[in-house]
């Protein structure tokens, strides 16, 4: 498997943290999913609840690395401060760097993205870039020292799962060394095998888990895709063919006609 | 002097960043800050002042995607 910044994962499931019912069963989720990574965001907090440092508490409980996003970004500057802001209270360099450019398909403006990469990176971050298939983007994020990229599925919540195979593929096979995660658009655990036996090396995925109607039931099927879309690459899958082949021999079958 | 805390309007006679978190609770949380769209570390929130209109806001570790 390949590695994240220097950081060889247990396994290649990563898991947000938005939307479950309850504190508790966003908690079952994660244990039953055995995800190595958590994705988290920042938010306004208020003196008087502090919401946010009991979620705190509850994320350092779960012994995952943390992923802080730069969710609801539209501006290079505003996804900069904000991983900046993310950097000082979650403690790490990483960040999942989104610069969203368009609203109805929540697309990255790989532009914006790019530029906020390079000024990331240059300023310390191992940055994980929400970004499209395109081969040319992805190039370019490489050159803004990027180590990893994270190519949308489908658009964020749609559950649609892979929508261009293609182009999925075609990156696995322009950039071999680099660690590939499937971000966004997943919603079946078959949708993260498949994305495994392309020879992805994570998913991440949220709304899938935790709008479930049993979030850890799926977050143990999600685990269980995972492990066996992995082992499916690892164990080099044959060759599809248009035509049939027996697998049963012919030599040696008895003449009863 | 009046600023914004997170977007609300609010009356304060407090002059640096930190003596405003320090005065709203904040005391020893886990948040990061901006002032008026700028980061400030939390080693130069003492010594950032605060004017009248400036925009302050105090982040914390939320659920996400």
């Amino acid at each position: 498997m390949r590695d994240f910044y220097g950081t060889t994962l247990a396994n290649g499931l990563m898991l947000g943290t938005a939307q479950y019912p309850s504190p508790a069963i966003l908690a079952d989720a994660f244990k039953r999913s055995e995800a190595s990574v958590a994705t988290v965001s920042l938010r306004r907090e208020s003196g008087q609840d502090r919401a946010g440092q009991d979620f705190w508490k509850l994320i350092a409980g779960l012994g995952v690395h943390v992923l802080p996003n730069t969710a609801g970004c539209h501006s290079v500057k505003e996804a900069v401060t904000t991983a900046h802001m993310a950097r000082e209270v979650f403690d790490t360099n990483w960040i999942k760097l989104e610069v969203i450019g368009e609203e109805d398909t929540l697309q990255p403006d790989v532009f914006g993205l790019v530029e906020a990469a390079r000024v990331l990176t240059e300023d310390g971050f191992q940055v994980f870039p929400y970004t499209t298939e395109d081969l040319v983007v992805a190039g370019k994020l490489l050159d803004a020292g990027c180590e990893v990229l994270m190519p949308w599925g489908a658009p964020i919540g749609s559950g649609l799962g892979l929508n261009n195979l293609f182009g999925l593929r075609a990156m696995r096979a322009h950039f071999p060394d680099v660690p590939l995660v499937i971000d966004a658009g997943l919603g079946l655990p078959s949708q993260a095998a498949q994305a495994m036996e392309l020879g992805f090396d994570a998913v991440l995925l949220n709304t899938a888990v935790a709008k479930a109607g049993d979030p850890a039931e799926m977050a143990e099927a999600f685990a269980m895709a995972v492990r066996a879309g992995q082992l499916a690459a690892k164990a080099d899958p044959m060759e599809p063919r248009d035509m049939a082949a027996p697998s049963t021999p012919v030599i040696g079958k008895a003449f009863l006609e | 002097m009046k600023l914004r805390l997170n977007g609300e309007v609010i009356d304060t006679v407090q002059d640096t960043l930190a003596a405003l978190l320090d005065a709203h609770g904040f005391a020893g949380a886990r948040v990061a800050t901006a002032v008026n769209g700028t980061f400030v570390p939390a080693a130069l929130r003492a010594t950032q002042p605060l004017a009248d209109g400036d925009q302050v806001e105090v982040l914390a570790p939320m659920q996400g995607g």
